[in-house]
């Protein structure tokens, strides 16, 4: 115990490991901002299919060698999210499929591209990194670390100054549009962000663990919250804590990042369940 | 000029009509009630007039400076999932989104109307509440509440009344009138038949046959008659079935 916290303290007198420190809370915060989104409408579909295109893109991006690769994953995600909404919204083709067979083509893609040209020697741990997040938060290169801020700062900024509309369409797309809502366009908006949140959850847990990153503290939020103003306040405020808990855990007892934060959230969602039912049943 | 004006309008999906010929105009103060059976296309007529849908043909003209967004819509089925965590506060204010522009959040005076609009609903007392959590006559009524902040000028309602018991539906008959009284007009869908001739100052029926005129012509009428009894005695037959 003494030699783990001897262990934190030491750690963080690195800079990157403290770059991985901001970094991790900061994507904490913005996964955990349209979790409740996610969980109550089809979105939760598109991040999970999203995130797998970002794996894609990411091995595109490893191949060709480039430094920074979130100049090539970004855009890529995005436009796919454009295009998955526009798809979902023609009610007469399943959206559903349309995600599917985006997602599925795009891991099967991006494994294919990293076996046929390996980057490195160890493709199977190359693969699991992308797809599990392993390592690389404690990679950040300072640009890196700017990059998440600044998009950060947006994502947080877009979503405080649409909160309202986000609710609305969130709650009831009808009415919202019956008041003059363009609600095709907040759903762009969403799918937008989401793809940016992705991308930026990619370097923290890997692209298959980012949806526990969103859900988890949205749903547990739910089991003690009934507004939906308290339940964003504290799922933004469990997730930051998983994030933090998480990374100085698994920097003392020297456990992959990524998982180590999902598993944090899984047991905060217990706890929240528990109160919830025990405390907070008719709040 | 009427509020809103309809000649010979068609309403459907992908261009296929569902009902059609539809001719009618709806001026300040009136209290419309459109009936008609199962799948006649109230619910779709009510959705173009928000403009949530185009229309298959003809026209929709709004006047006397109503605008397309000032208009109080109450859902028939909203598609509010069972466990959104959202208060009834929260739902009553977004009736405000419309005023609110581009501004990001609610003004004292947005507040202050969603405060009386909860009061005089009687909701007040729910308003911290947790929406789905409320029984349907209370949803109702919130969602009432959320329309009313919308608008000062019409309100357009899909079966307010639908599964709601007696009492619930008399005191909900009355609140609406009272809101008539006070100068909003009304549009609302009901299959309650009796209810809609005490109330209504105009009835749309939409069918094989299309009828809109005033209430005492709609009770004389061919249509309005054979529909009043038939419902009847199905409502009868529904009771001894109950
Ligand atoms: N999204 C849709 N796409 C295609 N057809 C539809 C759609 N929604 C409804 N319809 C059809 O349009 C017709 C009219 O439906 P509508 O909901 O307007 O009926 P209604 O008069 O409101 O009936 P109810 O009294 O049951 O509410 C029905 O035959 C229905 O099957
Ligand atoms: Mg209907």
């Amino acid at each position: 115990m003494a030699e783990g916290f001897a262990r934190i303290f030491q750690y963080l007198q690195y800079p990157f490991v403290r770059y991985a420190m901001i970094v991790g809370i900061l994507i904490a915060l913005c996964s955990s901002l349209l979790g409740v989104t996610l969980v109550l409408k089809r979105f939760s579909f598109i991040g999970d299919g999203l995130s797998h295109v970002a794996f894609g893109a990411m091995a595109v991006a490893s191949v060709l060698k480039m430094t920074n690769q979130t100049i090539l994953v970004l855009p890529v995600t995005v436009i796919c999210a454009v295009l998955l909404l526009r798809s979902g919204q023609n009610a007469r083709i399943k959206g559903d499929a349309a995600i599917a067979m985006i997602s599925v083509g795009a891991l099967a893609f991006g494994y294919l591209l990293m076996n046929v040209w390996p980057v490195s020697s160890n493709i199977s741990g190359d693969v699991c990194s992308t797809l599990f997040g392993s390592t690389s938060i404690l990679t950040l290169q300072l640009s890196d670390v700017w990059l998440c801020v600044i998009l950060s700062v947006i994502v947080v900024f877009l979503f405080l100054f649409f909160y309202n509309r986000i609710f609305d369409v969130t709650f009831d797309e009808n009415f919202a549009r019956s008041t003059g809502t363009r609600v095709e366009r907040y759903h762009l908006l969403i799918a937008v962000i989401i793809a940016v949140i992705i991308v930026l959850a990619m370097n923290l847990v890997g692209s298959l663990l980012i949806s526990a990153l969103v859900i988890f503290p949205a749903l547990s939020a739910m089991r003690i919250f009934h507004s939906f103003k308290s339940v964003t306040v504290c799922s933004a405020v469990l997730s930051v804590t998983g994030a933090l808990i998480g990374l100085l855990f698994s920097i003392a007892a020297a456990t992959p990042v990524g998982s180590t934060i999902v598993a944090v959230d899984v047991l905060i969602f217990a706890v929240c369940t528990i109160l919830g039912s025990v405390f907070f049943r008719h709040a | 000029m009427a509020l809103i004006t309809c000649k010979d309008l068609a309403v459907g999906y992908d261009g296929e009509a569902v009902a059609a010929g539809l001719t009618f105009s709806v001026s300040a103060g009136d209290y419309l009630c459109i009936v008609g059976e199962n799948g006649s296309g109230k619910s779709t007529l009510i959705r173009t007039l928000l403009h949530l849908q185009q229309p298959v043909s003809g026209e929709i003209t709004l006047g006397d400076g109503l605008a397309p967004t000032e208009i109080g819509y109450l859902p028939q089925q909203s598609s509010i999932q069972k466990d959104f965590p959202a208060s009834v506060r929260e739902i009553v204010l977004s009736g405000c989104q419309g005023r609110k522009g581009i501004r990001p959040f609610y003004n004292a005076a947005e507040r202050e109307l969603a405060n009386q609009t909860m009061e005089k609903l009687g909701i007040l007392q729910f308003s911290k509440r947790c929406f789905p959590e409320l029984s349907g006559g209370q949803q109702q009524r919130v969602l009432l509440a959320r329309a009313l902040c919308a608008t000062r000028k019409v309100l357009l309602m899909d079966e307010p009344t639908a599964g709601l018991d007696p009492k619930v539906t008399a005191d909900l008959y009355s609140l609406i009138d009272g809101l008539h009284r006070e100068g909003i007009t009304i549009i609302m869908i009901s299959h309650d038949i009796a209810a809609a001739v005490r109330y209504a100052s105009h009835i749309l029926h939409i069918g094989r046959t299309v009828f809109f005129g005033t209430t005492e012509r709609y009770r004389v009428s061919g249509v309005g008659r054979s529909f009043l009894v038939q419902e009847q005695a199905s409502g009868s037959a529904e009771d001894d079935n109950g």
